[in-house]
């Protein structure tokens, strides 16, 4: 483990104080202990980063030549251009140099900035992925809702057995299911959807029309992963509201005489999201898998898409990059996720 | 006038995996306005399930039969939307264990002025924070603790915080069921007075349920003693605690000795047996198995609730004043006298109260 | 290390053998104590039976299709002809039967599930138990690793490692094992915690007892049905991953998985070409298996968590 990781891991543990009762400055002093967590959190991962290819690949321009003609003296060459003829630890503080800066390197595949053409496939993947989770979540709860509150009746039973078979499902498959039975036809059912892509040739994608093109494009990935994400969601919103329901508070709240709608929203409801924010957040790395997988299906030209067209060569720098931003957006949701359970939960924010 | 709350011959079945349970066979009591009583009894005899009548609020799987008339109406038979009406704003329930019974995720002002909007839509959002404001000062916490939340409070706080819930729309009932079970002897009392002071000054009615008969004894009108899902005895609450004529109400009353009476040290305290599994109860009088009095004749019948010639109702054969070996008489004799009771039953601990219950 | 075993005292063995006896005993009726609790669930059973089913199938493979139909310059067949008498579920790209690459493929897939699940479950189980014994900077120290390694996107990782090392099975189950072990030892951490908490553990350290007692002889066999429940559930992530990394090209080209097969049928176009007994079926095994890990896994947490019996 390295010097920063110790660092940042002693001052991820530093004892606070945290005084008693309700106070303004615990939730600071809360908040400040998540930041930092998150910030340590981030710097293994970096440190992972640059490990996971240094270590496990120590000759990144042997893999780079390999298949080419090269002499002994282009390798050396190679080797100084990237860097790699210094010694690890000053490697190391080159990379983090960089990635304060931003800079990535130049992918081998493209021979441009790494962080530009991220940069270029970034949006894709963000409308991809935020509208797929955003759809799911609220649509994921609404089911586990209702199926909590109608427990055993027939909405209950469909819906628990067709999202635990989602569940149990790889996302790509769906999507190629999808693919196949709505995009391409299948016996008396039209394709309906474009075959891939993300739009039609000889369309400006800053065009009206363009943009109309691109929704249209999205729209069978977004199904596809709006239906993978749902399921967990809604399972464990529905366990979760069983849970609560047994609960005395909502004997409280209906003795005062609340309609079951408002016991439901009011009482019930936002004490079950508490296992569903915590589980939400250990599963974000499942939607950063989603979009890998749910691009290369689709083809659409997004980050995942980057990241399997990268291994293939493999371009280092360009893996290197995509792994970077994937691990900073989970830490950044998780972060999210956190602050949101404080928000929800009063009894953690000490 | 009717009563504040008038039950005729309650019965709750619970139907369980099990076979059904018979939790309350057979209750009556009523309350008058400004009126207080208590219900004493073991773990499981049926007393929290009375009260969770008187709002219906009893579990799903509750079979309920009688009447349960609340200012004169039914809330048995009432449509959901009079129920819903009815809940809080004619009668409010003090729940046992008050961590649980709030909201944790909720502030405890939002949660006391959530039934005061509810009930009155005229109520302005600053008005009714005011109000919650005065019910806070009048349980005796500072009116800015309702921005705390649950865990931040004591318990005793927490459970003042139940007295002040139910006092929110002003009703004239109020169901205190196990109020200050889960508080240690202090607290008890602090909440105790807290919530008998209001109640006299307000001129509520109160239902009190506790296992502690001497609580009841100090805070009630009245006493209902009941043993596996009926009432065995019913009067005055000091003369029920003072001079009980029922041979459990005697056994209970001698369980919560009185400090400083020296005579209560020696007196055999408590009860052997526990009670009757209610999915099998014993033929006759359903405490016969565990009674110091007992005959060949309790096997026969269950004895009903009637005047033997006392001031009051007894379900007792042997009640007949003649017969009475109560504690209150062993507390009156000497050290130094051997005790009258049957053999086996002197040593025994004070069983376990009511705490287990929740 | 301290023990209580005191030498070959035949008296002490004797009695040591009768407290292994009484011990057995116990075992067996608490087995069949949560058979029987077992058999109450039907989605359970549903999956036990599933379960039975695929490993039957993955065991006499060879029985129900020759091997030699896996090889693509024996094959035979017309290629990416839909179903027939000859070829039930149709062929695959290169005229090979697809219903004999799902035969045979249920082996790898399983077999590569389990053993990625073996290494998870015993880094997992180490790790929490140890997270959870030791306090003070240990504990501490592996907790942080653990909820770091949680955070980890783990397809991008497992891309990374298996492109590194080489794509064979043996990556393949190496990777999944090595990014899917922090969640269970989280789960195993918490419940090594309440234990700890016990009162035999404090008289086992008040006896002496040193760490390595203290783990293996008092919190792992009650940490064990735990184990047992998440192992189920861990086997269901460990295929699915193990499809998904082969759908990206990264299996074992020279073994057929299920993965592989749709990769297969991906990368040759069957969804465009309406090819669709090469898309449907390989996912609908895989969709089975793991639907019945899931319930016979959520069938037995719930036999060994008390506050989820009640559901």
């Amino acid at each position: 483990m390295s010097a920063a990781v110790e660092t940042a891991l002693a001052g991820a543990q530093t004892p606070v104080d945290t005084p008693a009762g309700p106070n303004r400055a615990t939730g600071w002093v809360w908040f400040g202990r998540k930041l930092l967590g998150s910030f340590a959190t981030l710097m293994f991962m970096v440190v992972v980063n640059f490990f996971l290819f240094r270590v496990l690949n120590p000759h990144p321009e042997r893999t780079l030549a390999r298949g080419r003609a090269t002499t002994p003296e282009q390798i050396a060459a190679l080797t100084h251009k990237l860097g790699l003829d210094l010694p690890l630890p000053e490697q190391f503080l080159v990379y983090l140099k960089n990635l304060a800066t931003g800079e990535f390197g130049i992918s081998y595949q493209y021979s441009q900035p790494v962080s530009r053409l991220i940069l270029d496939r970034l949006w894709p993947t963000v409308v991809l992925v935020g509208t797929s989770t955003i759809l799911s979540i609220i649509i994921g709860l609404w089911l586990g809702t209702v199926s909590a509150w109608n427990r055993g009746h027939k909405f209950d039973s469909i819906t628990t057995t067709s999202t635990i078979t989602l569940y149990s499902m790889p996302e790509w498959w769906l999507g190629l299911i999808l693919f196949t039975v709505f995009a391409v036809g299948i016996g008396p059912i039209p394709g309906l959807f474009p075959i891939g892509g993300l739009i039609s040739p000889g369309i400006s994608a800053l065009s009206v029309q363009g943009f109309i093109d691109q929704a249209w494009h999205l729209v069978l990935p977004i199904v596809t992963l709006t239906l993978a994400y749902l399921a967990e969601y809604s399972l464990i919103m529905r366990s979760a509201l069983l849970d609560e329901m047994g609960e005395d508070y909502l004997v409280t709240a209906r003795a005062k005489g609340l309609r079951d709608v408002l016991v439901r929203r009011r009482h019930a409801t936002r004490n079950a999201m508490l296992p569903v924010a915590t589980l939400v957040s250990l599963n974000l790395g499942f939607i950063v898998s989603g979009a890998i997988t749910i691009e290369t299906v689709f083809s659409i030209p997004g980050l995942g898409l980057l990241t399997t067209d990268a291994l293939r060569i493999p371009d280092i720098p360009m893996l290197q990059g995509t792994f970077f931003v994937f691990s900073a957006a989970v830490v950044i949701a998780n972060l999210v996720a956190n602050l949101l359970y404080g928000w929800l939960d009063p009894r953690v924010r000490v | 006038m009717a009563s504040l709350l008038e039950i005729n011959d309650l019965h709750v079945t619970y139907r369980t995996a099990g076979g059904d349970l018979p939790a309350v066979r057979g209750v009556s009591l009523s309350i008058d306005a400004g009126e207080s009583l208590g219900v004493a009894g073991e773990s499981g005899c049926g007393k929290s399930t009375v009260a969770s009548t008187v709002l219906r609020l009893q579990p799903k799987n509750a079979q309920v039969s009688g009447q349960v008339l609340v200012a004169g109406k039914d809330v048995l038979t009432m449509r959901w939307g009079h129920l819903r009406a009815v809940r809080w704003a004619d009668a409010s329930v003090i729940f046992q264990g008050a961590l649980h019974s709030l909201n944790p995720v909720q502030r405890i002002g939002d949660q006391i002025g959530e039934p005061i909007r509810l009930h009155d839509s005229s109520v302005s959002k600053a008005e009714a924070a005011t109000r919650v404001g005065q019910l806070l000062e009048q349980v005796g916490i500072p009116a800015s603790r309702g921005r705390s939340y649950p865990h931040q409070l004591s318990g005793g706080q927490r459970q003042r915080i139940m007295i002040a819930m139910a006092l929110a729309c002003r009703p004239s009932l109020v169901v205190a069921d196990e109020p200050t079970t889960a508080l240690d002897v202090m607290v008890q009392a602090q909440v105790l007075g807290v919530l008998t002071d209001l109640v006299h000054e307000l001129g509520l009615g109160l239902l009190l349920i506790s296992h502690d008969l001497s609580v009841l004894g100090t805070t009630c009108d009245r006493v209902l003693v009941m043993y596996a899902g009926r009432v065995v005895e019913e009067g005055p609450a000091g003369r029920v605690f003072d001079d009980p004529h029922h041979p459990y109400s005697g056994a209970l009353a001698a369980s919560f000795p009185r400090v400083g009476d020296p005579a209560a040290r020696f007196a055999p305290a408590g009860l052997p047996g526990d009670p009757p599994d209610p999915r099998s109860l014993p033929a006759g009088c359903t405490f016969h198995p565990r009674c110091r009095l007992q005959t060949a004749e309790c096997q026969l019948s269950d004895p009903p609730l009637q005047i033997h010639g006392l001031s009051r109702p007894v379900a007792c054969i042997h009640a007949d004043g003649t017969n009475m070996k109560t504690a209150a008489e062993a507390r009156q004799r000497r050290p130094d006298q051997p005790v009258e009771l049957a053999a086996g039953t002197g040593s025994t601990p004070t069983r376990r109260g009511g705490r287990d219950e929740w | 290390m301290s023990s209580a075993s005191a030498g070959p005292d035949p008296a002490a063995t004797s009695v040591a053998l009768t407290a292994r006896q009484v011990t057995w005993r116990r075992r067996r009726e608490s087995a069949s104590r949560t058979w029987a609790q077992f058999r109450r669930h039907r989605s359970g059973i549903v999956g036990l039976v599933l379960l039975v089913f695929f490993a039957l199938v993955a065991i006499f493979a060879p029985l129900l299709a020759d091997s030699s139909g896996l090889e693509v310059t024996k094959a035979t067949g017309p290629v990416l002809a839909g179903p027939s008498s000859a070829y039930p579920v149709g062929t695959d790209e290169n005229g090979r039967s697809v219903l004999t690459l799902l035969i045979w493929g249920s082996r790898v897939s399983l077999s590569v599930g389990l053993l990625a699940t073996v290494i998870s479950m015993v880094l997992g189980t180490v790790l929490g138990i140890a997270s959870g014994h030791f306090g003070g900077r240990v504990g501490g120290l592996l907790f942080r690793l653990t909820e770091w390694f949680l955070v980890i996107p783990f397809l991008p990782v497992a891309l990374v490692l298996a492109t590194l090392l080489g794509p064979s099975l043996l990556t393949i189950a190496f990777v999944i094992g090595l990014t899917s072990w922090p969640g269970t030892a989280l789960l195993i951490r918490a419940q090594t915690l309440s234990i700890e908490a016990r009162p035999y553990m404090e008289r086992a350290r008040v006896l002496g007892a040193g760490n390595w007692h203290q783990m293996s002889r008092h919190v792992l066999p009650n940490v064990m049905p735990m184990v047992f429940a998440n192992t189920t559930l861990t086997v269901a992530i460990a295929i699915l991953s193990e499809t998904t990394l082969s759908f990206l090209g990264l299996g074992d080209p020279s073994r057929t998985s299920w993965g592989t097969m749709l990769d297969h049928a991906f990368s040759n176009g069957a969804m465009t070409l309406g090819a669709w007994w090469f898309i449907f079926p390989p996912g609908i095994c895989v969709v089975l298996v793991v639907l019945a890990f899931t319930l016979a896994g959520q069938a037995l947490e719930e036999l060994f968590n008390p506050r989820l019996r009640d559901r």
